[in-house]
C-alpha cells in the first residue's frame, strides 16, 4: 500500500518549513559561531526547497532559476562570514557568542 | 508543466537609465584594482577618488531624473528594474550618503592605521546594492541587492582588525542580518508560491484572479515573514536588538554610513515592497506597520535616555528616527501610493536625515580619538572651549534632529506628521509627537555636556580633539544642508513630491 503514495509539493513545502524551523531555532540556542552560521544556511537552503517546491507546483521555470541565485548569495556569504569568524578567534581562541560580550548597555 | 522554449529573446536595455549604477560599479571597480595594482597612492587620493565617483553618480543621476520629469518612468530589462522619480531620490540620498561618509573616513583610516581602497570600495559596492534596492521591480532583484549591501556591510563594519568591538559587531551584524535575510528570502518564496511570480508588475495584476484569493493564507504568512525581514533591515523595535551593538561596535565612520545609507535603502526597498507590491494588502500589512512604528518611536526614545555612549545613544535614536519614517510608510499605505503625502515625506525624512547622522557621527569621530574608543558621554565634555565650532557644528545636528524649527529636522518630522495626520492617523502622529520631546531630553544631554560641563572633570590628559580637512569640509557641508533646508525647504518639498511617479501607475 505504501507504494501508492507519491509526494506532493505540499510535502516538501511542509519539509522547507520544517528545516526553516529548525535552522532558525538553531541559530537562537545554538552559541557556536560556526553553528549558529550553518543553521542560516540551513534556513536559506530550506527557502530552496520550498522555491522548488513552488516552481513545480506553479508549473513555472522562475522558482527554479531563483534557486541559483540564492545560491551564489549563501556562498558569497560564507566567504564573508568566515572570514569575520577566523580574524575573531584569532584574537579569542574558543570565543563563543556567550564570551564576545564586549558591547552592552 | 515547464515547457521548454527553444527561442530566448533578450530584453533590450536602456543603458543610459543605468549609468548612475554603472558610474558607482564601474568606479568600485578601477579604484580597487588600480589600487591593488599601483604603489600607495598619496593621502587622501583614495577619499577624494571615491568622492569624484560618488559626484559623478550624483550628476548622471540629476540627468536621468529630468529625463524621468520629461518622458515619464518605466520599466528596465525587462521589467527587473524601475526606472522612476522615487529610485532616483533614493539615489540621490545614497550618493549623497556615499559622498559624506568617505570625507569624514578618509582622516579616520590614517589615525588609526588603516589607509587603503578597501572600505571605499565596499561604500561604493554597498551604494550599488543601495541603489538595485531602491530600482527593484522583482523580489529576486530586491533580494540581491540587499545582500549586495548587506555583505558589504558585515565587511565594513568588522573593519577596524585592532578593536575586538569592531569584530564583535561584524560578527552580530553578520549572523542576525543573515538570520533576517533568510526570513525576508521565505517571505518571498511564500508569496511567490501564493502568487506566481516574483515580479512586483505581475503580482499586482495577479489579485484580480481567483487563484490568488485561494491561497490567501500562504501570501499573508509571506508578508509577514517579509515584514520581519525588512524591519530587521531599518532597525525597527522589535527588530532592533542589533542596531546598538553594531552601531557602537563598527568603526565611526561606517556607523555613519549604516545609519545613512543603510538606512535609506531599506528603506526605499520597504516603500517598493509594501506600496509598490503589494498596495492590495495594505488591509492586512498597515496594522502591522502602524504598531512597528509605535514601538519603534517608544523604545528609541526611551532607551536612548539611560545609555552613557554617545554612538549608542544616537543609535537608539536611529531607531526613534525609523519609527518617524514608519509613520510616513503608514500613510502611504493609507493613501495607496498614488496620492498623499506619506512617500514622498518618508523619502524627504530619508534624505535629511541621513546628513544630519552622518553630521553627528562625524563630529563623534572626531572626538572618539585614536583607537575609536573615546565615545562615552565624558569625552564631549568641555569640547565646546576646545573646538567651539565643532561643537557648534554638532548642536546644529543635535537640534535638528531633535526637529526644532529652522533645521532641516523640523521639516522633515512635519513631513511625515502632516502626512500621517492627512490620513487619519491621529494616534500615531500625537505618539510621534511626545516621543519627539522625550529624545529631546537626550539631546539636550549630549549639549550640556558639550556646552557647560567642565573638561577637567572628565578627561585631563586625553589627547586632543584635531580637525582634518576632509572632515571639516563634510561637517561644513551637513551643516550648510541643515540649515538651508531648514531656511528654504520649498525646493526640496516640490522635488520630494515627484516621488510619487512611478513606473507601471
Amino acid at each position: 500500500m505504501f507504494a501508492q503514495i507519491t509526494p506532493t509539493p505540499t510535502w516538501y513545502l511542509l519539509l522547507a518549513a520544517v528545516l526553516f524551523a529548525t535552522g532558525a531555532v538553531g541559530v537562537l540556542v545554538r552559541r557556536n559561531p560556526l553553528v549558529m552560521f550553518m543553521c542560516i544556511e540551513l534556513m536559506l537552503n530550506a527557502v530552496n526547497l520550498s522555491f522548488v517546491a513552488m516552481a513545480k507546483a506553479l508549473g513555472d521555470i522562475g522558482g527554479q532559476t531563483t534557486v541559483f541565485f540564492v545560491l551564489v548569495v549563501a556562498a558569497a556569504e560564507v566567504v564573508v562570514g568566515l572570514g569575520i569568524i577566523v580574524s575573531i578567534l584569532r584574537k579569542r581562541p574558543n570565543a563563543n557568542a556567550d564570551d564576545l560580550a564586549e558591547l552592552k548597555g | 508543466m515547464i515547457a521548454a522554449d527553444p527561442t530566448f529573446i533578450a530584453p533590450s536595455i536602456d543603458w543610459s537609465a543605468l549609468t548612475p549604477l554603472l558610474v558607482l560599479l564601474g568606479g568600485g571597480l578601477v579604484l580597487l584594482v588600480g589600487a591593488a595594482l599601483t604603489p600607495p597612492w598619496p593621502k587622501r587620493a583614495y577619499a577624494w577618488s571615491t568622492v569624484a565617483i560618488g559626484i559623478a553618480a550624483l550628476v548622471m543621476t540629476f540627468i536621468e531624473w529630468h529625463r524621468i520629469s520629461r518622458s515619464g518612468p518605466k520599466f528596465l530589462i525587462g521589467g527587473a528594474l524601475s526606472f522612476d522619480a522615487f529610485s532616483m531620490f533614493a539615489t540621490i540620498t545614497i550618493c549623497v550618503g556615499v559622498i559624506l561618509t568617505s570625507l569624514i573616513t578618509e582622516d579616520y583610516l590614517r589615525r588609526e592605521g588603516m589607509d587603503g581602497p578597501e572600505v571605499y570600495g565596499l561604500y561604493l559596492m554597498a551604494a550599488i546594492g543601495g541603489v538595485v534596492m531602491a530600482m527593484a521591480n522583482d523580489f529576486i532583484v530586491l533580494f540581491l541587492g540587499l545582500e549586495t549591501l548587506s555583505i558589504a556591510l558585515y565587511v565594513l563594519a568588522a573593519s577596524h582588525r585592532k578593536r575586538i568591538e569592531s569584530q564583535e559587531s561584524g560578527l552580530k551584524y553578520f549572523v542576525l542580518g543573515g538570520f533576517s535575510s533568510a526570513f525576508f528570502l521565505y517571505g518571498i518564496a511564500l508569496i511567490y508560491g501564493g502568487t506566481g511570480s516574483t515580479n512586483f508588475t505581475k503580482i499586482i495584476a495577479s489579485f484580480d484572479s481567483v487563484a490568488a484569493h485561494r491561497k490567501d493564507a500562504l501570501i499573508l504568512v509571506g508578508i509577514g515573514l517579509l515584514l520581519v525581514g525588512l524591519g530587521f533591515k531599518v532597525s525597527a523595535a522589535p527588530f532592533h536588538f542589533w542596531s546598538p551593538d553594531v552601531y557602537e561596535g563598527a568603526p565611526t565612520p561606517v556607523t555613519a554610513f549604516l545609519a545613512s545609507v543603510g538606512k535609506a535603502a531599506a528603506f526605499a526597498a520597504m516603500l517598493r515592497v509594501l506600496v509598490v507590491a503589494l498596495p492590495n494588502w495594505k488591509d492586512d500589512w498597515q496594522p502591522v506597520i502602524w504598531t512597528i512604528a509605535v514601538v519603534s518611536l517608544a523604545v528609541g526614545a526611551i532607551s536612548a535616555v539611560v545609555q552613557t555612549n554617545v554612538k549608542r545613544m544616537l543609535a537608539y535614536s536611529s531607531i526613534n528616527h525609523a519609527g518617524f519614517i514608519l509613520l510616513g510608510v503608514e500613510a502611504a499605505g493609507h493613501a495607496g501610493g498614488s496620492t498623499g503625502r506619506g512617500m514622498p515625506a518618508a523619502m524627504l525624512y530619508l534624505l535629511l536625515y541621513s546628513v544630519l547622522t552622518i553630521g553627528s557621527f562625524g563630529v563623534v569621530t572626531l572626538v572618539s580619538r585614536t583607537g575609536d574608543g573615546a565615545t562615552d558621554l565624558n569625552s564631549f565634555r568641555g569640547l565646546a572651549r576646545q573646538k567651539p565650532a565643532i561643537a557648534l557644528a554638532f548642536t546644529v545636528f543635535l537640534l535638528a534632529q531633535a526637529g526644532v524649527p529652522l533645521t532641516s529636522g523640523f521639516i522633515a518630522k512635519f513631513g511625515v506628521v502632516q502626512a500621517g495626520v492627512e490620513q487619519r492617523s491621529y494616534a500615531l502622529a500625537i505618539i510621534a509627537m511626545v516621543t519627539a520631546v522625550v529624545s529631546a531630553f537626550l539631546y539636550l544631554r549630549i549639549m550640556v555636556s558639550v556646552w557647560l560641563e567642565d573638561p577637567a572633570a572628565g578627561d585631563t590628559g586625553r589627547e586632543p580633539v584635531t580637525v582634518p580637512f576632509s572632515a571639516a569640509v563634510a561637517i561644513t557641508l551637513c551643516v550648510g544642508f541643515t540649515l538651508l533646508v531648514g531656511f528654504f525647504p520649498g525646493w526640496l518639498i516640490d522635488a520630494s513630491d515627484k516621488v510619487v511617479q512611478i513606473a507601471g501607475r
